[in-house]
């Protein structure tokens, strides 16, 4: 475990690192989710590290192998290793991840005002993923997994998932 | 500072996650409701995240081979240095977010001091910690109001939980040897410099839940030096169980 202030990532290892995927939210890659936080080649063996979104994120492990595996079917052999800080924040899921995450049908965080709000239930702000519609009402703090709220809208009763924003 | 007192130091703080966790994972699958159930084992998995990573520091500060899984499930009970408050058993709804209350209000003021600590490993797991217990706390302190200021039952079951809890409050504050080295050295936190803070935002949720704040002055410590409640010898049966049983097992 160690720390690792700047994000350092050679270009020539992302078009692997973007074929791994979140297992829990198969759309975004781990590099739209902006968890990989250095990538290099160090005597013939890519070393990796990634930061968990949160601390007991049991999606970690399993980004890990498909990391290594990933890069094994380049012949490539890979290491991967857990750092803490700086801390993930929601900041680091690209514009691109955004997207697939709305289109997922898991409603992309709101800024750190706007989700205090929103997750106090004092203003309708969360636009439902399925009509767009933000007439839609906080069911629960916490959703299917440590990342998500659990969010109904009130216009077409679909229930979806928040995107918590954790800064 | 020797690495013996900070490995102490740290099981003071790593232990309440762990222990507090395994009794809410006990709950998974009994909560109340559905999101009440997630919830608890979303808390949980936020406890047990943080109880790793102080593990797996201890783990490398121990050497010698030392991993994350026997410093969970191979110590003895004197050697768990996690306050009473936390290895109380789950009775009803009412008690088990009383409980997480008293220690969500603590986790957090304690994390916002240990992110400033001279270590930098502890510094970090607690700025990562940070966001996960804010979102603690409101759960607890939200579900505080609305029972309290809920029906005449609910109100009175969470008051009987407030007043059964409040004797295990005053142990957060307590420094053990090990504590105070880790103070003066500037990496661990000065425990009692935060007790003002604490009982103010207890009392100020407690209020505001129309629930009355118990004004007993008898408390009860021993879990920070490792002696514990009758409770928390079921409680470690049941955690190391496996291990004990089939020893060096992997999933």
């Amino acid at each position: 475990m160690t720390i690792e202030l700047e994000q350092h990532i050679d270009p020539t290892l992302i078009p692997i690192l973007e074929k791994v995927h979140d297992p829990e939210i198969p759309v975004l890659s781990i590099m739209d989710m902006g968890v990989v936080r250095f990538a290099e080649v160090v005597n013939d063996i890519v070393l990796v590290k990634i930061t968990p979104t949160y601390s007991g994120c049991p999606a970690m492990d399993v980004m890990g192998e498909d990391i290594i595996s990933a890069f094994a079917k380049q012949n490539m052999k890979a290491e991967v290793s857990l750092v803490l800080s700086p801390a993930w924040t929601t900041d680091w899921i690209t514009e691109r991840g955004r997207k697939a995450l709305e289109k997922y049908g898991i409603a992309a965080p709101l800024g750190e005002d706007l989700d205090k709000e929103a997750l106090l239930g004092n203003k309708k702000i969360v636009k439902c993923t399925q009509c767009g519609s933000t007439n839609t009402k906080l069911v629960s703090q916490f959703g299917s997994t440590a990342c998500k709220a659990l969010f109904q809208c009130e216009d077409c009763l679909e229930p979806f998932d928040y995107f918590k924003c954790l800064k | 500072m020797k690495n013996e007192n900070l490995i102490q130091y740290i099981y003071g703080i790593a232990d309440n996650a762990l222990i507090l966790g395994q009794r809410l994972s006990e709950l998974c699958g009994h909560g109340p409701n559905l999101e009440t159930d997630i919830a608890g084992t979303n808390m949980a998995l936020d406890l047990l995240g943080q109880t790793r990573s102080y593990y797996q520091y201890v783990a490398q500060l121990s050497g010698e081979g030392t991993t994350e899984d026997d410093i969970a499930f191979l110590r003895t009970e004197r050697q768990y240095k996690n306050v009473l408050l936390v290895e109380q058993p789950n009775t009803h709804f009412g008690y088990v977010i009383t409980r997480q209350f008293f220690y969500d209000v603590f986790h957090l003021l304690l994390l916002q001091e240990l992110q400033n600590s001279k270590d930098e490993t502890l510094a970090a797991i607690a700025k990562k910690g940070i966001k996960e217990v804010s979102y603690h706390q409101r759960f607890s302190s939200d579900w505080i109001k609305r029972l309290g200021d809920g029906t005449e039952v609910s109100h009175s079951k969470v008051q009987e939980a407030v007043d059964n809890l409040w004797k295990f409050t005053d142990e957060l504050f307590h420094t053990t040897e090990d504590d105070k080295v880790a103070i003066k050295s500037g990496i661990g936190v000065d425990v009692t410099q935060l007790k003002s803070a604490y009982y103010e935002k207890i009392k100020a949720i407690l209020e505001e839940a129309t629930l009355n704040i118990p004004d007993h002055k008898w408390f009860r410590k021993g879990g920070k030096e490792g002696i514990h409640s009758e409770h928390m010898g079921y409680l470690l049966s049941d955690l190391q169980y496996m291990q004990r049983t089939y020893p060096d097992m992997k999933w």
